[in-house]
């Protein structure tokens, strides 16, 4: 059987995604800047996706721009709005656990003569407004906060936040990066007071290689790649016109039945955190309103026993986090060698977040931010679910972990 | 410019009767580094000499790198072959040589003439001086050395005439195939890659074996040697890389053995595998990256009791050299960066905070007794289920 559970990491595309990405690059392959038909049929690839996303984040489609990315949605977001605003003032602010892209973008720009501000996070990963009130300063230009924790999965005050910043200074740019949030949840921009959404393709079933950025047409931004003129000249390139049709499908897919398959994708992730927590010894981090000590004390927290009320209160908690992302560290076991025993037997999970995986292991910023003790901060896995997610998936995950947790802790570096 | 090599060989040349078949052997091994480059080529042996003949275009810089990784060649001249149209013509082409290759023109040099074509109208001596005197009226500023000259020109007259000054060191050693074949414990590390290709330098043909213990070791680690291997067969040919899953004997020893033993147990069952494997497959020799002193398991007495496992001789071509010399030769034949790559091998993943560094013989054998259940059994498994891997 073959479970994938890395779903923060990438998705598998949807079909209908698949088939029109293959569509426009064996029949409409034209560029968009083509004054010929083929060209004129490639932009209406182009300006569908537009109206599409527009209408999802009930903005206008002048604010949608394509990336090649989350990525690259983070660095024009924070490069973009903080040249263009230099005069305004030089200081930044943004939180400790956020993704390298946003974090690796805010050290550059600190070394070209700007200020940043690393918010702490809770235990459970999440920004305290508190904290933000204080960090804003006279010279404050952009705040950077993530919708959605890509490696707990803790869900971030984004509209309290967005209400608390415009309210002390209106003119501070808002940026959030939603790449693990969108398709998850409905944000819109403008109640939201969200000035700046990166969005990636490949996280909603879409293709690689492809995201949006909203801009909000009030704000000043510069490009950062320049060219052709494309898209306005603030990101000049060719169209990637197959990706962001199948970005665009995926888009409207993923958002038809949203609360219900997020309903069927939290009732599963609970099912995973009760089940795994019958393990001794194992903690689930970024779950608001728990504290996370299910082994040291299992019958008050996650025990299949207890009276219904207190399961509905479980389940509540679980719904103030993202629905599916799960963090569990095992004690005792280090999470590469439980990641590849889970391998062996087709159940494909993360350690830490696989997009800093490739290289050195290094302990995760977002585990250290909430405070997770270092015995467990290289024993600590990811599970994240998406729509293809089933019960059997799970339940055949749950039975592997009973079989091998217990056989490798046996096994471990005395 | 230049449209053909000549290959020098050193320590070929001394080799007696046998002479030929280390010859034959080089031949093939260029043949074969050659089918690397672009363009077609042809090698052959005239007169106790091994030309490489370009037959088409070719990537002159990338022909010399695929050349410096066969062992055997101690040198690579670039030679211009020009067609015999008169001494007069000669004169002008040496000196248009000149001019190229080097233009400040300001070097000391000597002619080197040989005649095998003896029906040329000059000989070797008059050939030399007469060029001599061309070169002198061209360049002014460039003097006749003849006891240390900068520029050695060598002009061989045969049926075309060959001019040839330049001399780009080659690896040295013997061609990859004249000195039987070798067993190599591949690791992931920088030691091991160097090692074969030390070995390999002497002729000897390489084999390799890896041991990994999944899931405590990843497919990722597996792949950083198996990319090991593939740098080290540019220089030997292709390598049959044997991978074992040693995970099952290295629960069974950790379970049953002392723990500070762990290591020193697991490396003599890691040589008895490799031996049997050698065994089997026509290999010489064993081969590993171990250096006297570098850690606990290769102190004195360690690699004593190490080496006991094994009726075959063990070669171990780093046993004296400091790891930054190592390190050296990992770069100049670059494996060093996929060496560094970081991913737990088996050797790491249990060991004990300190280690046994004097291991006693009798200890340890006694305490192997407690694995005599069911360590046969294991190792037959782990022999039965490796994966070959053909690296090229």
């Amino acid at each position: 059987m073959e479970v994938y559970l890395d779903n923060s990491a990438t998705t598998r595309s949807y079909d209908c995604v698949a088939e029109i990405v293959a569509k426009v690059m064996l029949e409409d392959y034209g560029n968009p800047s083509s004054m010929h038909m083929k060209g004129v049929e490639a932009e209406r690839y182009i300006r569908y996706a537009k109206e599409t996303i527009a209408k999802n984040l009930k903005v206008s489609e002048k604010e949608i721009l394509f990336t090649s990315g989350g990525t690259e949605s983070d660095n024009l977001a924070l490069i973009g709005t903080a040249m263009a605003n230099r005069r305004a003032g030089c200081h930044l602010i943004t939180t400790r656990i956020e993704h390298p892209a946003i974090l690796q973008t805010m050290h550059y720009l600190e070394g070209q003569g700007f200020q940043a501000t690393y918010l702490p996070v809770d235990e459970n990963g999440c920004v305290r407004l508190e904290d933000l009130r204080r960090a804003i300063r006279r010279d404050t230009i952009l705040v950077s906060i993530m919708h959605t924790n890509n490696e707990i999965g803790s869900l971030q005050p984004i509209e309290e936040a967005g209400a608390l910043i415009k309210s002390i200074n209106p003119r501070i740019i808002f940026h959030v990066d939603a790449v693990q949030g969108y398709g998850k949840f409905r944000i819109y921009p403008k109640k939201m007071n969200i000035d700046l959404l990166s969005v990636s393709g490949h996280k909603i079933h879409g293709p690689k290689g492809v995201g949006f950025l909203y801009i909000n047409e009030k704000i000043k931004i510069q490009p950062i790649l320049f060219g052709g003129g494309q898209q306005k000249g603030m990101r000049s390139g060719t169209e990637n016109v197959a990706g962001v049709a199948g970005l665009a499908k995926a888009v409207e897919r993923i958002y038809e039945n949203l609360e219900e398959e997020r309903d069927a994708m939290y009732s599963l992730k609970e099912r995973l955190i009760r089940g795994v927590t019958q393990l001794p010894d194992v903690r689930v981090n970024g779950i608001p309103g728990w504290d996370g000590s299910a082994s040291e004390n299992r019958d008050s927290a996650f025990d299949l026993r207890n009276d219904a009320s207190e399961n509905e209160e479980t389940a509540r908690k679980i719904r103030r986090s993202a629905p599916h992302v799960v963090s569990v560290s095992f004690r005792g076991i280090r999470s590469e060698v439980l990641l590849h025993a889970l391998e062996e037997r087709g159940i494909y999970v993360s350690a830490g977040s696989a997009c800093a995986s490739n290289k050195a292991p290094k302990p995760s910023d977002t585990l250290r931010a909430i405070g997770l003790e270092k015995d467990l901060l290289d024993s600590t896995l990811r599970l994240s679910l998406s729509v293809f997610t089933t019960q059997e998936e799970i339940d055949y995950t749950l039975q592997t972990l009973y079989d091998i947790v217990p056989v490798l802790r046996k096994y471990t570096r005395r | 410019m230049f449209t053909s090599f000549l290959i020098k060989y050193a320590e070929i040349g001394v080799k007696g009767k046998n002479r030929y078949l280390f010859e034959d052997a080089l031949v093939q091994q260029i043949r074969h580094a050659l089918k690397r480059c672009e363009g077609s080529f042809e090698v052959h042996k005239t007169q106790g000499r091994i030309y490489v003949d370009a037959l088409s275009e070719f990537d002159f810089d990338e022909t010399v790198e695929q050349l410096k990784t066969v062992f055997g060649i101690s040198g690579i001249c670039p030679v211009v072959v020009l067609e015999d149209q008169g001494f007069e013509q000669l004169g002008r082409d040496v000196v248009s040589y000149i001019e190229t290759v080097y233009p400040e023109k300001n070097k000391t040099f000597k002619v080197a003439a040989r005649r095998a074509r003896k029906n040329y109208p000059m000989d070797s001596m008059e050939i030399n001086a007469e060029m001599g005197g061309v070169i002198l009226d061209a360049f002014p500023n460039m003097a006749v050395d003849v006891h240390n000259p900068d520029v050695l020109l060598n002009i061989e007259i045969r049926e075309k005439i060959y001019l040839y000054s330049i001399i780009i060191p080659g690896p040295g050693g013997m061609p990859v195939g004249t000195n039987g074949k070798g067993m190599l414990l591949l690791s992931g590390g920088i030691d091991s890659p160097v090692a074969g290709y030390m070995i390999a330098k002497r002729g000897v043909k390489i084999d390799a074996v890896y041991f990994h213990a999944p899931p405590y070791t990843s497919e990722r680690a597996k792949q950083k040697v198996v990319d090991l291997a593939r740098i080290v067969s540019r220089y030997t040919g292709s390598i049959y890389l044997h991978v074992i899953n040693f995970t099952d004997i290295q629960l069974y020893i950790y379970e049953k053995c002392p723990h500070d033993e762990l290591t020193i147990i697991m490396r003599r069952y890691m040589m008895k595998i490799a031996e049997h494997i050698a065994k089997e497959t026509q290999c010489l020799g064993l081969i590993t990256g171990e250096s006297i002193g570098q850690v606990a398991s290769q102190t004195m007495h360690s690699l004593a009791v190490t080496n006991e496992v094994c009726e075959l001789p063990v070669y171990r071509p780093l046993i004296g050299m400091d790891k930054q010399e190592i390190v050296e030769i990992s770069e100049k034949i670059n494996t060093y960066e996929t060496s560094i790559l970081p991913y737990e091998d088996c050797c790491t993943i249990f060991v004990a905070k300190h280690p046994v560094t004097k291991p006693n013989l009798n200890v340890i054998k006694k305490h192997e007794q407690n694995l005599r259940e069911k360590i046969d059994e294991l190792m037959e498994t782990a022999l039965e289920t490796e994966e070959l891997i053909v690296v090229s």
